[in-house]
């Protein structure tokens, strides 16, 4: 998995690069799913159109669509040109998602199942592409479609050859056109199911470009479709073969290699590369990461945990005993111990009186307790009598904040900036801290999808549980540094000390459980 | 969005707009040689049974259920095509096609693709639809093909054999 991780700090070094001037918002690299999506819609949009002026038959096929070309350039014809750009950006865009995935190792465990749902989505994608062109019926058609054929006789598939179909004017029927009608509209409609159930374990899936995204590509695309409008090659004859024909490689790259080698070696490439998609989540499974556990006796179903987990892993069953008549269920295997449900957990509180704490949902290996232990002595590091003491909330996946660490700064680090409820801010701020500094990955590389942006959203009180009003906002700063990002996180950890400065130390009253633990010392002592 | 960031992503989306204009039509594909005309050849046809009928006696018969006292016994087993293809003196195809079905007893089904210099050629196509004995079904015809020109040499029994088309 060498050429994974060089191809992945390759991705990660190019989607960075583009973050200026597109935003990481528009990022092409970074929203090449969503732009499938959307290439996906005007593929549907303007194949509508064109079917409408479309004739279901040999006659009368390249005739209409010549028509269309010709004598509605500035309809038809654009909308032609669109239709076939769209087609081979999907193919780029869905070849590179799948790339990007590989690469970053989204295939492994919990992952699995998007992985594996999106291997048949390749082979509906190309179908329908290829299908497309035979609409066309000219000589590109003509080849693409005996090719085809010829590819599937090498398997015998059929009793009588395929190629037999398209070997002279009288096997070629009408009939043959309403299949390929039908194919060119059911098989886009299976890849719509197929999209559909290849985004069902993501939590909140993006599908929707971002608008900026969606304006650049439908731009590039009228464009080209301008400056270069797709065109017929001439009428199919089965009697002649043109010399050359124009390819669409996107698409068409098949017909090609198939003629240089033979159809067993395209079989076996097709087929050897599918077996080897499906399998590679069995072959690299990883690390089996420990699941969240629920406790029955915290959970009161408000499903808060169920609507932000990143992988569908939480599920709501029904509990007659609990007041909501709901109650949650972790799916194991779906589990990415990311905590995000802990942190979006009511009852995962450090602000509770009894000394064991327990949430309603938890990490086994980093509970609610856990954590609240780890930030108590965190925060007894820092030195008490110093001025701009920070406590620093870190996502280990990001920026190193380990190295911030000194007799003014503490570190709680977690696996997920997500996984912190915000209620830990607030503890923290009224344990000592003069402010807090979260530490997020940068945006759009959460290894966890949506840390990052729950944790904003939480702090902004646009998401449950929220940030009380009364935590002074102006001694919060969250950045999202990846990993190698060191200084600037220290020159963000400095400027926010540099603000607090002129604050002096928070105005919040201690937690009750700590004035009860102080007092409890003094009137021992 | 600043004019900087604009210029910036015109100058990202171009190279990918050129990409995808260049790479939806080009490079041009030859299917064959230039110069080169493509002759095929496909047929389908079932081959002669591998043994003769045999009519039953009437001791055999009446053993047989009432329903099933067919006067001639048939075995289903056909005879593979042999289909043979010569150029210019030079035998360029051959092949021995089998029966489909798993009882062998359906039609023999043939699909092959050959690129040939175009000019004058002597075509010879040969089939055998019995189990032995001489080719049954022999075609000779001297040919002009055209560069780009598509020799199809199908097989129709009904109308007396091997049918050349496109010259």
């Amino acid at each position: 998995m060498a050429a994974a991780n060089v191809l992945d700090r390759a991705f990660v070094a190019a989607e960075r690069w583009l973050d200026a001037p597109f935003g990481a918002g528009a990022n092409p690299l970074r929203n090449l799913g969503t732009l499938a999506f959307f290439l996906f819609w005007v593929l549907a949009a303007t194949g509508i159109y064109l079917f409408i002026y479309f004739d279901t038959s040999v006659e009368g096929a390249y005739a209409s669509i010549e028509a269309l070309t010709q004598k509605q350039w500035w309809a038809g014809g654009l909308l032609r040109s669109v239709h076939r750009y769209a087609a081979d950006a999907f193919v780029a865009a869905s070849l590179l998602h799948l790339l990007r995935e590989w690469a970053a190792g989204r295939f492994r465990r919990f992952r699995r199942f998007s992985w594996i749902s999106g291997v048949p989505l390749l082979w509906l994608m190309y179908a329908s592409g290829i299908v497309g062109y035979w609409l066309v019926w000219d000589a590109r058609a003509q080849i693409s479609a005996l090719a085809t054929a010829e590819w599937f006789d090498a398997i015998g598939l059929t009793a009588e050859p395929m190629a037999r179909n398209f070997l002279g004017a009288e096997s070629v029927g009408d009939r043959l056109f309403s299949l390929f009608v039908f194919l060119h509209i059911g098989m886009p409609l299976a890849l719509l199911a197929g999209m559909w159930i290849h985004v069902q374990r993501i939590g909140q899936p993006k599908t929707v470009a971002p608008r900026g995204l969606v304006a650049a590509a439908l731009a590039m695309l009228l464009v080209a479709a301008l400056l270069r409008p797709a065109v017929s090659q001439a009428p199919w004859d089965p009697l002649h073969l043109p010399p050359t024909i124009e390819l669409d490689w996107f698409l068409l790259f098949m017909h090609p290699l198939m003629a240089a080698t033979s159809p067993a070696f395209l079989w076996l490439l097709a087929g050897g590369a599918t077996l080897l998609l499906v399998a590679l989540p069995l072959l690299f499974a990883g690390p089996k990461p420990l699941p969240a556990v629920v406790d029955p006796a915290n959970c009161n179903g408000c499903a808060r945990c169920t609507v932000d987990c990143p992988y569908q892993a939480v599920l709501l069953i029904p509990a007659p005993n609990v007041r909501t008549g709901r109650q949650v269920e972790i799916m194991a295997e779906r589990c990415a111990a990311c905590g995000l449900c802990a942190g979006a957990c009511p009852s995962s509180t450090p602000f509770r009186s009894t000394e064991a704490l327990a949430a309603g949902i938890d990490m086994p290996d980093c509970d609610v307790q856990h954590q609240r232990m780890r930030l108590e002595a965190a925060l007894a590091r820092i030195a008490p009598a110093a001025a701009g003491r920070i406590m620093v909330f870190a996502c280990s996946e990001a920026a190193q904040a380990a190295t911030l660490e000194d007799a003014r700064t503490a570190v709680l680090d977690m696996r997920c900036i997500g996984m912190l409820p915000p209620s830990f801010i607030e503890y923290a701020l009224r344990s000592g801290a003069d402010g807090a500094l979260l530490v997020a990955c940068r945006a759009g590389e959460c290894v966890y999808r949506l840390g990052a942006e729950l944790t904003a959203q939480r702090l902004a009180g646009e998401r449950q549980p929220i940030l009380r009003k009364s935590v002074p906002r102006e001694r919060l700063r969250m950045v999202e540094q990846a990993a190698g990002e060191e200084t600037a996180l220290r020159a963000a950890c400095d400027a926010l000390r540099g603000a607090l400065a002129a604050m002096g130390p928070a105005p919040l009253p201690r937690p009750k459980r700590e004035a009860m633990a102080r007092d409890r010392a003094g009137g021992h002592g | 969005m600043s004019p900087l960031r604009i210029v910036a992503q015109l100058l990202l989306y171009v190279p990918l707009m050129a990409l995808l204009g260049y790479f939806s039509t080009s490079p041009r594909f030859e299917l064959i040689p230039a110069g080169d005309a493509l002759l095929r050849i496909s047929l389908i046809h079932a081959g002669q049974r591998k043994q003769e009928c045999r009519t039953r006696s009437p001791e055999e018969l009446a053993k047989l259920p009432p329903n099933m006292r067919a006067a001639l016994d048939c075995p289903r087993e056909r005879a593979p095509l042999t289909v043979e293809l010569e150029i210019d003196g030079a035998v360029v195809f051959s092949r021995s096609v089998p029966p489909a079905g798993f009882k062998r007893d359906g039609a023999a089904s043939l699909y092959h693709r050959l690129p040939i210099a175009a000019g004058r050629h002597r075509v010879v196509a040969r089939l055998r639809d019995r189990a032995e004995g001489p080719f049954n079904y022999v075609r000779e015809e001297t040919l002009e093909l055209a560069p780009g020109g598509m020799l199809l040499i199908d097989f129709v029994a009904t109308k007396g054999g091997f049918d050349f088309r496109g010259v």
